[in-house]
């Protein structure tokens, strides 16, 4: 591949509420034992992308805990490898990164040091498979000096949380407007570029020097009539963690057959840390209907449409119903949980009740003495 | 200067054969056991858990599946710059070169890779028990006794200590007997084949011995340390351990695994066991199985019911079946409304729509009687079954059958049907 990747995984989003408290979002748990930044970095990996970079600041502890070993996406070879960059105060800048294109002027060493002409750049919390060698070819052909991966949306799908692009005939885009409030195209950029190297330190040089410091308000929408910018169309699956419904909806996808059959029985594989967990194990009285069960759960309860992480425990006589509950949580006897999202490491006390009402996912954060019970 | 307090030798060369036709093509070590794991994983993950870091494991018979689930021993964090775990197989010597004959020739021919580590302890281990221990709680005791010789002793029931080598000990445990499966056992401290030998008295008796044939730790080792007087002493271990040597050992011992709170816990964090693991996704169970009893692994699929059972990894269970009392290893598929009873069925199978599987009469085995005998269906490897047959009680099945090697589409209890040629 003659790509290193970037991945942007600093991001914080308040629309995540609890959930990002404690975890970036690149760190978030999907479809029981992945974390969304693994889709990422098992594209590249799949890609053949040999070096890459990650780079985050927010709340990143279970990110770096998750990234700890790099051996599990097939990187920490001796040639390239995975970087985790961090904000570092040095004698120039005393700084958190203050956008994403100052996120990577930061790390410019990095790219200057690098050989490889072409960067692809992704944010860490798509799920999605995608071959970037594919977009690299387009990005070529198309003599393009920056190539976005967009998709499509459905008519009338509420796109404000994206940046919508407009294209013309022969896919330039012409048109780009970042979380527009009444949008003029249902075509959304994935977060996913790629671009010249050079071009890149080039650009993000000069943003540097202007104090500008957003890859896509002061690069993307402001070189777009300046430079040869293309969108390349992603039509398989694509769906992103902004927002709590999202985060809900993108799991709950993975019930799905059709969503399971893609990503985890056709080439290529989506790769993550393995923890050395037992078998999950029913116990009499359990009863489990279409869900996700992760191993190291012990189930003694009834779970319906539901997506069990790593390590739960469901107490006897619970109902667990159209929810979702993440690593490493105690559930007590006799409790009912529906169209909820279980904070990890959480401990629900028994006979407890919680139900997320007119369609609005609550979130359950207990942090309940787990042994004292 | 390389030096290592205690290396472990671990012996994983034989076949099993009381395992049929699970071990017709892997070492009984590289069976799969509890799900996801293999048998050997449970040594392995002593010794890492005891802080031994330095594992050699001698393998001859069948070794690809186990050479391929050990490679450089990342899962155990046995990937060191210095030990960590070696693979021994047999290997050709300008003068007389032999097959690993017996336990304690096979360490004989490795005495040189034991030299390399200077140890002052040797821990031999084999490769087929399923047990928690901590090694060096066990060579503290060693110390303690100023011992040369410590054997792991348990106390089975009278009736089974013929089976085993029995020790009789004085009141410090130190050994005063040794008989190797004594037909009128005098005691019930059997050896668990788990011993801890100071290294200089280990490598003399191997050299004194060098010359018996099919030379064994229990027959010519043990004896010979004792004839010496040197001090051997009993390491009585109380917790779990199981010998899996059997076809209704290994069953039982896998049974045990999904009662409400097994004695064998896999569940506690203190001393994880590790394997090898595929990224796998985790399991769906759809909204027409029902499952009770059982332990799944990760990246199955089930759509049909499962009782009292221990399914492996990557296994789908279609709708409509049925699956009670068995074990189901990796990557195999039941087919539709197929039905399974008491069976251990290996890795890579498939097994079609509408089959009975363990039902009707016990008869005895017509293939071998002293392996299938508890009414355990056992199939083999990368086998297939047809749709739509019979098949009755203590029956063994190997490769790929179909329809035309069941008359009437029955295989009735007691037969077999061995089809991968050296299977047996």
């Amino acid at each position: 591949m003659r790509a290193i990747g970037i991945i942007l995984a600093g991001g914080n989003n308040n629309k995540m509420k609890e959930l990002s408290y404690k975890r970036a979002i690149a760190a978030m748990p999907i479809a029981g034992s992945y974390r969304s930044i693994d889709f990422t970095l098992s594209n590249m990996s799949n890609s053949h992308i040999q070096k890459v970079a990650v780079i985050t600041q927010y709340n990143a502890l279970s990110l770096n805990e998750h990234l700890s070993s790099s051996k599990w996406w097939d990187f920490g070879r001796k040639q390239g490898g995975l970087y985790v960059f961090t904000p570092s105060i040095t004698a120039q800048n005393g700084f958190w990164y203050q956008g994403t294109a100052d996120a990577i002027y930061q790390n410019i060493s990095f790219l200057k040091k690098s050989h490889e002409p072409y960067v692809v750049i992704s944010s860490g919390d798509g799920v999605y498979k995608l071959d970037y060698n594919k977009v690299l070819e387009y990005h070529i052909a198309k003599k393009a000096d920056i190539t976005v991966v967009c998709k499509d949306f459905p008519e009338n799908s509420d796109v404000s949380r994206f940046g919508c692009v407009k294209m013309n005939e022969e896919a330039r885009i012409i048109d780009f407007e970042e979380k527009p409030l009444v949008a003029s195209s249902r075509t959304i950029s994935t977060g996913i570029y790629v671009i010249r190297r050079r071009l890149l330190i080039e650009l993000i040089e000069n943003c540097a020097a202007e104090d500008r410091y957003d890859f896509v308000n002061d690069i993307l929408l402001r070189y777009k009539s300046v430079k040869r910018i293309y969108g390349y169309k992603l039509n398989s699956y694509w769906s992103n963690i902004s927002t709590v419904e999202s985060y809900f909806k993108t799991n709950m996808d993975f019930l799905k057959p059709s969503v399971r059959d893609y990503f985890f029985k056709q080439y290529p594989d989506v790769y993550s840390k393995v923890d050395d967990l037992p078998p999950a194990k029913y116990n009499p009285g359990s009863v489990v209907k279409n869900s996700l069960v992760s191993s190291g759960c012990i189930i003694n309860g009834t779970v319906e449409n539901s997506i069990l992480f790593k390590k739960a425990y469901i107490g006897n006589n619970c109902t667990i119903k159209n929810s979702i509950i993440l690593n490493n949580v105690y559930i007590g006897d006799n409790t009912y949980i529906e169209n909820c999202i279980v904070e990890s490491h959480d401990t629900v006390r028994a006979n407890s009740s919680h139900v997320g009402s007119n369609g609005e996912i609550k979130i359950v954060v207990e942090k309940n003495e787990r042994y004292g019970l | 200067m390389i030096k290592k307090e205690m290396i472990a030798m671990l012996l994983a060369g034989g076949q099993g054969s009381r395992l049929g036709v699970l071990t017709a093509k892997v070492a009984k070590p590289a069976v799969a056991f509890g799900g996801k794991y293999r048998i050997i994983d449970f040594p392995l993950s002593n010794c890492i858990n005891s802080g031994v870091d330095t594992v050699g494991v001698l393998t001859q018979y069948q070794p690809l599946r186990l050479n391929a689930h050990i490679g450089i021993g990342i899962p155990w964090d046995l990937d060191r710059n210095i030990g960590g775990v070696t693979v021994l197989p047999p290997y050709e010597r300008s003068g007389n070169s032999e097959w690993y004959t017996g336990t304690a020739n096979a360490i004989y021919q490795n005495l040189d890779y034991i030299d390399s580590y200077n140890p002052d302890y040797v821990l031999i281990l084999s490769g087929d028990h399923i047990y928690k221990m901590d090694y060096e709680v066990m060579l503290d005791y060693h110390k303690a006794n100023n011992a040369n010789v410590t054997i792991a002793a348990m106390s089975v029931p009278y009736e089974e200590a013929s089976r085993f080598g029995i020790v009789l000990t004085d009141e410090d445990n130190k050994i005063t007997e040794f008989e190797e499966k004594p037909e009128h056992p005098r005691g019930n401290l059997a050896s668990m084949g788990i011993y801890i030998f100071n290294w200089p008295v280990l490598r003399e008796a191997l050299i004194k011995m060098s010359d018996v044939s099919n030379c064994d730790f229990g027959k010519h080792i043990i004896p010979y340390c004792h004839e010496k007087k040197l001090r051997l002493f009993a390491y009585e271990f109380s917790g779990y351990w199981k010998d899996v040597g059997t076809l209704s050992s290994y069953w039982e011992a896998n049974m045990e695994l999904i009662s409400l709170i097994p004695v064998f816990n896999l569940y506690e964090e203190f001393w994880r066991i590790y394997t090898k693991s595929d990224i796998l996704p985790p399991q769906y169970i759809s909204d027409k199985a029902h499952i009770e009893r059982s332990i799944i692994s990760e990246g199955t699929e089930v759509y049909g019911e499962v009782y009292n059972s221990v399914i492996g990894a990557g296994v789908t269970i279609e709708e409509g079946a049925v699956v009670r009392d068995s074990i189901i290893m990796k990557n195999t598929d039941i087919g539709r409304n197929t039905r399974i009873e008491h069976a251990i069925i290996a890795e890579n199978v498939r097994v079609g729509n509408d089959v009975s599987m363990g039902f009707g009469d016990e008869r005895p085995s017509k293939l071998d009687a002293k392996i299938y005998n508890s009414g355990l269906v056992t199939v083999g490897e990368n086998s297939t079954i047809p749709n739509g047959v019979r098949i009755g009680k203590n029956v063994a099945i190997s490769g790929n059958t179909v329809a035309e090697d069941y008359m009437n589409g029955v295989l009735e209890s007691g037969e077999y049907i061995i089809k991968a040629g050296d299977a047996r």
